[in-house]
Formats: C-alpha cells, sequence, structure tokens
C-alpha cells in the first residue's frame, strides 16, 4: 500500500479537571504566576458579568442575551495571547476574549439592550476588531479578508476568528481556511467546540472525529486542546500567532469546552439535553480547574476570591447603570450611517419621521 | 486617442484607479493571468502584481466574504462575481455585512468596496449566465447599485464606484460590452453617482431604462421619430440610491412614460418607478404608465432568449399605446 499522505492531530492540556498540573514543560506565560492570577481574575469577571448579563434579561432589562458561561477559559485565553495590533472577528459571545481587548461591559449590554451603538466599541484595540457576527461562520471570511490586507501591506499582524462546532459545518468557514492555505495568510480560526449547536450535539453536527482536522484539508496547521484549560487555549494561540506573524501560515485551533448555560434567554436547553451531561460538564468547567492550581501555588485564597468578585460586582452595578442611563437614540439615527451621506430621497424619509416625532407620534 | 468598447472601459478605469491608489485592488475568479472571463481584467496582473490582481478560489461566498474583510481594513477591493448568475452565494455577506457595516457600527467600520458582475442575456450564453437580477440588491439599504450602459459611463462611472465610501454593486450590461466604441479619455474624470442621464430629448413620451435595454429605447426613439413622435430617453445607470427628480421632471414635461427593463416584471425595479410616478406625477400623466419588461419567467436558453428580451417593437408599441390613450 502506498500512503499519498498521513495526517494526526496533537490534543493539547496542561490542567486536568481538578487543577493537577499533567505535563511538566509548563509555556513561559504559564511560570508568571501574578500574570496568571490575572487571566484567572478575568475570567471570574467574565462570569460576574455573565451572571449579571442573565439578570438583566430576566428582569426585562435587556433583550435575548447569549451566555458564555463555560466558555472562560477558551475566550480569555484567546484574547489574552492576541496583540494590540491583531485583529479579532468574534461571533457573539466571546465577551472574556472582548474584555481583555477593552470592549465595555455596558456595550454588550447596549448592543444585546437593543442600540447599535452598542457596536461601536469605544477602546483601543477593541475600537478596530470586528463587532459581533450574528450570521453563523460569516466572521471567517472577514478575517480571512483582513489577513490577506495584512500580507499585502506587509504588516506583521495576524487576524484571529471565533466560531463554535455549529460554525464549522458552514461555507464560510472552510471558505476562509481554504484562502488562508491557499495563499498562507495570517489567520487564526478557533472552533470553540462547546458541543451543541443550540439543540444540535456535535455528534450529528460532523462525522469527523476532531473538528481541528479540518484545518488538515486546508493545508493550516491544526490542533486541539483542552478548551477548558487557559493554558493549553493560550500556548497554542501563542504559537499559532507566532507562526502567522512569521509568515509560516494560519492555523485552526479546536478548543474542546461545553456550553454550561441555555443557547440564550430564548432558548430553554432542557427540551433536547439531560441533567447529567449538565452536570458532567460543571465537573469539567474552567474556572475551579485553575483556582485549584493558584491556590496550590500559594498565590489565591478565598479571601482574594470574594475580595475580587466584590470589586467586579461594583464594576458590573457601575456598567449597568452606565446602561440603563444611555438615552435612545433619536430617530434620525437610523438613517444617519446608511451612507456616508445621507441620499436625498432618503433625507425625505427621515424629514417624515422626524415630521411623526415632532407631533408626538 | 483611441476608441474603446465598454469592456475595455472597464479595465481602462481599473488600470487608473489601480496606478493611482495602492488599495485598489481586484479579486475574483480567472482575473489573473487570463484576464477574467470577458477579459475585463486584462494585463493588470502583469502591471500589479498577483496579489493586487488576485486569483481566488473557486467560491463566490469566499469572494464577497474576503472583500468585505480586506475593504474594513482600508482596502478598496474590486470584486468580480463571474457571472449574475452566480452572484447568489455572495448575498448574505452583500446584505448581512457589505451594506451594513456602516450602520451596524454607527460609522466605526466600513465597506469601500465594489462588486462587479457581468448582467443579463442576448449572448446565447449557457444557463445562469444571462440573468437580470438587478432588483434583488435594489431593496437592499446601504447598497448603491449601478449600471452603465456606454464605454464613457462604464469608465466614469467604475471610478467612482470604486471612489465611494460605501459598498457598491456594478452590473455591467455584456450583450453591449462590445457593441461599439467611443472615444473615453483617461483622465480619471469620474461620473457622479446619484444622477440619471437623459440620452436624447423629447416632448411627447419619456423613456425610462438601463443597461443594455439602453440600446432598443434609442432605437425605438429613431423609429417613434419617424414617425412624428418625440421621446426622451433616460439612462437610470444609477438605480440606488434613485435620481427620481430627472424622471419626474421629463414626465412633467412628456406627461407619458414607458418604462424598460429585461428583468421580470413584477416586482422588478419599474415597479418601484412606477409606483413613485403614481406617488408623485399622477396629474402630470396624460396616460397609464407603461412597462416593457422580461416576463415572469426564468430567461430562457437562448433559442428563445430574444422573445424574453424586449424588442425595439415591444417599445415602439408601448410609446404609441401611451399616445393613443391622450
Amino acid at each position: 500500500m502506498t500512503i499519498a499522505a498521513k495526517f494526526e492531530i496533537e490534543y493539547l492540556q496542561y490542567l486536568d479537571a481538578e487543577g493537577k498540573q499533567v505535563r511538566d514543560d509548563l509555556p513561559e506565560f504559564a511560570k508568571d504566576l501574578d500574570h496568571m492570577v490575572e487571566l484567572y481574575k478575568l475570567m471570574l469577571s467574565t462570569r460576574v458579568f455573565d451572571a449579571k448579563s442573565i439578570a438583566l434579561q430576566r428582569t426585562g432589562k435587556l433583550g435575548t442575551y447569549a451566555s458564555c458561561l463555560g466558555h472562560e477559559a477558551a475566550h480569555v485565553g484567546i484574547g489574552s495571547a492576541m496583540k494590540p495590533e491583531d485583529v479579532y472577528a468574534p461571533s457573539y459571545r466571546e465577551y472574556g476574549a472582548q474584555l481583555y481587548r477593552g470592549v465595555q461591559p455596558r456595550e454588550v449590554y447596549m448592543y444585546w439592550g437593543g442600540d447599535e451603538r452598542g457596536n461601536d466599541y469605544q477602546k483601543e484595540p477593541a475600537r478596530h476588531d470586528f463587532a459581533w457576527s450574528v450570521p453563523i461562520a460569516t466572521q471567517c471570511l472577514h478575517a480571512a479578508g483582513s489577513a490577506l490586507a495584512f500580507k499585502i501591506r506587509g504588516e506583521k499582524r495576524v487576524a484571529v476568528c471565533t466560531i463554535g462546532d455549529g460554525g464549522s459545518s458552514k461555507g464560510d468557514f472552510y471558505g476562509a481556511i481554504n484562502i488562508a492555505g491557499a495563499q498562507n495568510l495570517p489567520l487564526v480560526c478557533v472552533i470553540v467546540n462547546n458541543q451543541w449547536a443550540i439543540s444540535v450535539p456535535r455528534k450529528i453536527q460532523s462525522g469527523a472525529p476532531t473538528l481541528a482536522q479540518k484545518g488538515i484539508a486546508a493545508g493550516l496547521f491544526s490542533i486541539q486542546v483542552d478548551g477548558n484549560d487557559i493554558i493549553a487555549v493560550r500556548k497554542a494561540m501563542e504559537d499559532a500567532l507566532e507562526r502567522a506573524r512569521s509568515g509560516k501560515g494560519g492555523s485552526v485551533i479546536e478548543a474542546v469546552t461545553y456550553r454550561l448555560g441555555d443557547h440564550t434567554t430564548a432558548d430553554d436547553a432542557r427540551r433536547y439535553r439531560g441533567e447529567q451531561e449538565v452536570k458532567d460538564g460543571w465537573e469539567k468547567e474552567p474556572m475551579k480547574r485553575l483556582r485549584n492550581w493558584l491556590v496550590a501555588k500559594g498565590v489565591w485564597d478565598d479571601a482574594k476570591e470574594e475580595a475580587w468578585k466584590a470589586e467586579c460586582d461594583e464594576w458590573m452595578d457601575n456598567e449597568v447603570n452606565a446602561y440603563l442611563e444611555t438615552k435612545t437614540q433619536p430617530v434620525s439615527a437610523m438613517f444617519d450611517y446608511i451612507f456616508a451621506e445621507v441620499p436625498a430621497d432618503l433625507a425625505k424619509q427621515r424629514d417624515y419621521v422626524l415630521s411623526l416625532e415632532n407631533k408626538g407620534h | 486617442m483611441a476608441q474603446i468598447t465598454l469592456i475595455e472601459a472597464v479595465t481602462q478605469a481599473l488600470a487608473y484607479e489601480m496606478a493611482h491608489d495602492d488599495s485598489v485592488m481586484v479579486l475574483g475568479e480567472d482575473v489573473g493571468l487570463n484576464g477574467g472571463v470577458f477579459r475585463a481584467t486584462q494585463g493588470l496582473q502583469e502591471k500589479f502584481g498577483e496579489l493586487r490582481v488576485l486569483d481566488t478560489p473557486l467560491d463566490e461566498t469566499t469572494i464577497a466574504g474576503v472583500t468585505v474583510g480586506l475593504a474594513v481594513q482600508g482596502m478598496k477591493p474590486v470584486a468580480e462575481a463571474q457571472f449574475e448568475g452566480f452572484i447568489y452565494p455572495m448575498m448574505e455577506q452583500i446584505a448581512c455585512h457589505a451594506a451594513r457595516m456602516r450602520n451596524r457600527t454607527r460609522g466605526r467600520l466600513t465597506v469601500p468596496a465594489v462588486f462587479r458582475a457581468p448582467w443579463g442575456g442576448g449572448i446565447r450564453a449557457p444557463e445562469h449566465h444571462s440573468e437580470a437580477n438587478e432588483h434583488l440588491f435594489t431593496n437592499i439599504p446601504g447598497l448603491r447599485v449601478v449600471m452603465p450602459s456606454s464605454p464613457a459611463r462604464a469608465y466614469g462611472l467604475l471610478l467612482a464606484a470604486i471612489r465611494d465610501p460605501d459598498p457598491v454593486m456594478f452590473f455591467e450590461p455584456k450583450r453591449i460590452y462590445r457593441q461599439y466604441k467611443e472615444e473615453v479619455p483617461d483622465d480619471g474624470e469620474a461620473l457622479p453617482l446619484d444622477v440619471c442621464f437623459v440620452l436624447r430629448d423629447g416632448t411627447d413620451v419619456t423613456l425610462v431604462t438601463w443597461g443594455a435595454q439602453v440600446k432598443e429605447a434609442l432605437e425605438a426613439a429613431d423609429e417613434l421619430a419617424a414617425q412624428g413622435i418625440s421621446a426622451e430617453v433616460i439612462d437610470v445607470a444609477t438605480l440606488t440610491p434613485l435620481d427620481f427628480d430627472t424622471i419626474a421632471e421629463s414626465v412633467q414635461k412628456t406627461g407619458r412614460c414607458v418604462i424598460v427593463h429585461e428583468a421580470p416584471k413584477t416586482a422588478g425595479f419599474g415597479a418601484e418607478i412606477a409606483a413613485r410616478l403614481a406617488e408623485e406625477c399622477m396629474y402630470d400623466l396624460l396616460a397609464p404608465v407603461e412597462r416593457v419588461t422580461g416576463f415572469d419567467t426564468h430567461i430562457p436558453l437562448f433559442r428563445l432568449e430574444m422573445k424574453y428580451l424586449p424588442s425595439v417593437e415591444r417599445v415602439v408599441d408601448a410609446a404609441k399605446r401611451t399616445l393613443a390613450a391622450s
């Protein structure tokens, strides 16, 4: 038998579910315990933020919201590995990555609270990142196009996109990794595999044993990591970013995690998955293992946990207040951003709506 | 100065803008060494290299989505759909992202891109190579829809489309790609994107059209003139945002209007113009508005396609009906 080509997919994990270190070759960043504490703190603030968002929705102060519960290691691992000049194209629940890059909780609330200004991220580097992308996997091609722009201009920047396990079924994902391979683009595509695309489980999303191996078909470096282990996610990201930045091409990283919450607040996952599975998911969740590891290293304890949670509560309360105090845009805002300049015909429609406002409609 | 065809004017505009603006690039299937299946990008890869004249993988979704990404990063990509019949996979990226980016980010991110596509029937092409589907785009907010009908307008409007800060659909009527030549100075002068072109003055009836159908409208005007009827001919060219004022002024003068287009009749862009005339020019009209269009069928394979496309005779008949009515 002649073999035309042979492939394998590495699985990367540093911390098991209990926070026991399963390999000794810790990456450099993980040896800096102050930094690891910072990452843990952002994961925790992301979780506090997420709980606050759901509470807002349940009390009628937010529209439909997509929770990130259980994805904290994957998301913070992605965001913390990127350089400011890189560009991020998320889907719609990667708050851990986005908070790291300067998206403000009040902006998330604004978006899910029905106000386009939530997409107008005010702080760099998020200001040059893409906004949330609701049509599944379409953002992969925006990242590929960005990577192509960087290559054309000779800029040492990388475009990063994230999708879910469901997103890896879409043509936009395949198209993005395909052109990244064909043109050797600085693209890193992370599949945050949380096992569920609303109600459709991973096993009927694809017959591929790993989602990472889809990257092999495109000629990209591909790896699967424990998506609940931030050290593994961050290490795979750093390697992928370095390869991309130095012109060695793109990567696909599959971060295996679990969606602990509903798809969105409009969903009820009890309709399609059992309690035991969710319990098992909680056993492997990302906060506990990192906390155990940091506690064992002597750099974290219950008092610090409580103090930081209290700080996060205060931070989020401020953000919620800022969001709730933001006045609704004037009705003319519907018209002001359709084109760079409002065309005459559109201006007539705007004036009509304004006249209705003046009549008190 | 050389005389050039409409397709050569497209190439001339692309070459001019690429030479004067490093951020302009073209991408699509076969646009590189092959110069595009209609030769619109002939010679550009030699001049500007393989990255700025990029042969993409064969996937329209990729072309459209990558174009959005390039444009957000400050490039000015000119993407080619090889035929308008292959543009459908691009529509999600165009409608959900290109046309929407400025609005949904409150102006933070923008998409200064052009999506070019050879358009329309009448060249005895295979299935899916002869569609008229501009009306599927004229209803999308945030998108300009442009269709030139002469070499000079192809040159000037394409320059304007590339320079425009928002996404533009640029449909090129392939039936008249090589219909005639005219002098088109390569002076980088763009045409406005928000005015219709009055191609012929007249007093009795207004013929409103765009794309390849401009040819039939002008021939119909000649025929009508021979019968003592003075027809004004308007090339809409920039369908959206629509310059309705030019059409209204003409109809206020003539009192009669025939709208001519290749696309199916129902909910074609002619319906929008007819509705606007009913809304704003009702009392100027001396006769019901006529529409001469493709039928509400798929354009047939080419043995029958000329029976589908509006003919000079159909336009002349419609114009005469408006005169008979008043």
